[in-house]
């Protein structure tokens, strides 16, 4: 062997060129197994819609049923409810729900109530900070347990983020949004599909 | 025996190996208390995988059935209490040492030069231990799981852009499912213990390439027996440390199983009460906290408040407890003191170090409590003091009246 071995400049660029096609085959052969951690076929269709019927839901009850394995909460607001939507203007970061009006607000809750019919408020309970779900204090002032002027609304147990009887998030806490009012419909007075959108308005 | 010994030679490096890593492996004579805390990680290791393995001989990972087979595993097969509780307690154990290990290496200095790669490798052991519980603690499928892991996936949906996606992607459905615990159980039992142990090995062959650091900071291969080559200041590892290592484990199984036996539950720190309730979609507990060794981390995240450059506090709160734990890995380069042991520091240090240790406990406190606006502002306070002590270590270290180091090791 000399010191001055005379490099193969065609076998170099060869063995370059096996290399890369190596280590491209290399990271394409990643693609399946990463692809195969996204939801599955039967995952995605799983969304189907939830009939509810609300005959029975009396004035400031809440009923609580589950749509594509999350929390959907069904309020009959009283009148007192509905009269501490508007008050809190100032004190909410997006009162007329604008933010991000197509994934949280569809058309027909673009409202101070934010819902169809007035005093009843659909809307999916996960908080829009890391996903857990609020807790209802719907008891106000000091007794609620939550602050003197304390309106009545829902409190997250795991950040403490505040929103208001239409799931309307106050200003300067963790989460960032309003509740996700979910595509709904009424199929009667007394009867609600999640799930299907309402036909605009 | 001694001529089969010779067979294994002649074919593997088995009495070298052993000669390298035990019996010729010269560690500083002065090791004291802080230095019991790498073999009982090592022994705590060991435990979990043990348990572990037993444990998943009984363990059904599917939602409907997880929560379940753990109590199965509590009341029907025969000693299995046990071996969950080991396992469970065991976790604890795990960060308990793992803390005091790493405020060993602070104490001491044994990131600085030429320490710099095993402290690397020994940040990378911490996250993946992280990782490990995090994803262990969704297999009893009980609140705390649920909510825990629903909490910290959706974490990465902070993330600009690509956020939502990537938590999907994390969680493989739109919420925490079976398929979430499918995967969370083969990232628990194989995945991340294969990278853990590599972890190890790698941690301990750098140790045993440069040699352990000591109390006083000194190196001892500066002083070496002329004729020997041995450090004048080094004693083997075996059998002078592997005896001594052995006291450090009688101790610490006489604590480890007093909790086992006795406070399993440790009050609701070490398997919270929640726990106890299988996993409710619908419904998050009226309070909830990660476990202890989280909590500091977790107050991190909560104490961030503030939206910045357009991103909400939500944002910011995660890349803020991202480089709490990431910025332990660049130590290496924010020393810039002279000497390396606490014993020959000046008082900057020693008082940074002390007022990082308390805001420390006081993070980890309050992650375990509920948040107030009060409590909020102490964790905003004790998140600055975290990350002063490592921004500002360049300034203070250097500028910290240290004494003169000895050359070789005292008592």
């Amino acid at each position: 062997m000399s010191d001055e071995v005379k490099v193969d400049c065609t076998r170099r660029r060869l063995l370059m060129a096996t290399a890369t096609a190596g280590g491209a085959a290399t990271i394409m052969t990643m693609v399946p197994f990463v692809k195969s951690m996204s939801p599955s076929e039967r995952a995605l269709a799983a969304g189907a819609p939830v009939e509810v019927d609300i005959s029975n839901l009396g004035p400031g009850e809440m009923k609580t049923i589950e749509w594509r394995g999350k929390p959907v909460w069904i309020i009959n607001r009283t009148p007192e409810m509905l009269a501490t939507l508007p008050k809190l203007k100032e004190k909410l970061a997006d009162p007329l729900s604008e933010r991000k009006q197509d994934e949280l607000t569809p058309e027909y809750a673009r409202n101070e109530h934010r819902s169809i019919k007035e005093k009843y408020l659909v809307t999916i309970g996960i908080c829009s900070h890391l996903g857990c779900s609020p807790t209802e204090k719907f008891v106000p002032g000091a007794e609620g347990g939550v602050a003197v002027d304390w309106p009545g609304g829902f409190v997250c147990p795991c950040h403490g983020s505040y929103f208001d009887l239409a799931g309307r998030v106050y200003k300067g806490m963790p989460a960032p949004d309003n509740l996700e009012v979910p595509p709904h419909k009424y199929l009667s007075d007394t009867r609600l599909i999640i799930g299907v959108d309402s036909e605009k308005v | 025996m001694s001529s089969l010994i010779a067979w294994i030679d002649e074919r593997f490096p088995l009495t070298s190996t052993l000669k390298q890593h035990l019996s010729e492996y010269y560690a500083p004579k002065n090791f004291n208390f802080w230095y019991f805390f790498g073999s009982l990680a090592l022994f705590v290791l060991v435990i979990q995988i043990i348990t572990g393995i037993f444990l998943v001989m009984h363990y059904k990972p599917d939602a409907a059935l997880a929560f379940a087979s753990v109590e199965y595993i509590m009341r029907d097969v025969p000693w299995g209490w046990l071996i969950r509780y080991l396992h469970s307690t065991g976790a604890s154990a795990f960060f308990i040492v793992v803390y005091l290990h790493m405020f060993r290496g602070l104490l001491y200095g044994s990131y600085r030069k030429p320490r710099e790669l095993i402290w690397i490798f020994g940040s990378l052991i911490f996250l993946c231990l992280m990782a490990e519980a995090f994803f262990g603690y969704l297999l009893p499928w009980g609140q705390m799981s649920y909510w825990g892991a629903q909490v910290i996936v959706n974490l990465f949906s902070a993330i600009p852009v690509i956020g939502p996606d990537l938590s999907l992607w994390i969680r493989g459905d739109y919420v925490i499912s079976d398929t979430t615990l499918n995967r969370f159980f083969a990232f628990h039992v194989i995945a991340i213990p294969l990278v853990l142990l590599g972890l190890v090995v790698a941690h301990l062959v750098a140790l045993h390439e440069v040699g352990s650091n000591n109390p006083d900071g000194v190196e001892i291969k500066k002083h070496k027996d002329a004729q020997t080559g041995i450090p004048l200041d080094g004693i083997p590892f075996h059998p002078y440390y592997t005896v001594k290592d052995i006291v450090g484990i009688v101790v610490f199984l006489a604590v480890f199983t007093t909790i086992v036996f006795f406070a399993p539950e440790f009050g609701g720190y070490f398997i919270e009460y929640n726990n106890f309730l299988p996993a409710d979609p619908l419904r998050t507990p009226e309070h909830i906290a990660p476990l202890w060794y989280f909590t500091p981390f977790y107050s991190i995240l909560r104490a961030v408040t503030y939206p910045l450059f357009g991103l909400d506090a939500k944002f910011w709160g995660v890349m803020a407890m991202g480089a709490a734990v990431v910025i332990i890995t660049f130590l290496p380069w924010l020393d810039r003191s002279p000497v390396k042991s606490i014993r020959y520091r000046g008082l900057i240090y020693k008082i940074f170090l002390a007022v990082f240790v308390i805001a420390f406990f006081v993070l980890g406190y309050l992650g375990v409590l509920p948040p107030t606006p009060g409590r909020t502002l102490v964790a905003q306070i004790c998140s600055v003091i975290y990350f002063a002590f490592f921004l500002l270590m360049p300034f203070y270290s250097k500028i910290d009246r240290c004494q003169p180091e000895p050359e070789r090791v005292t008592g």
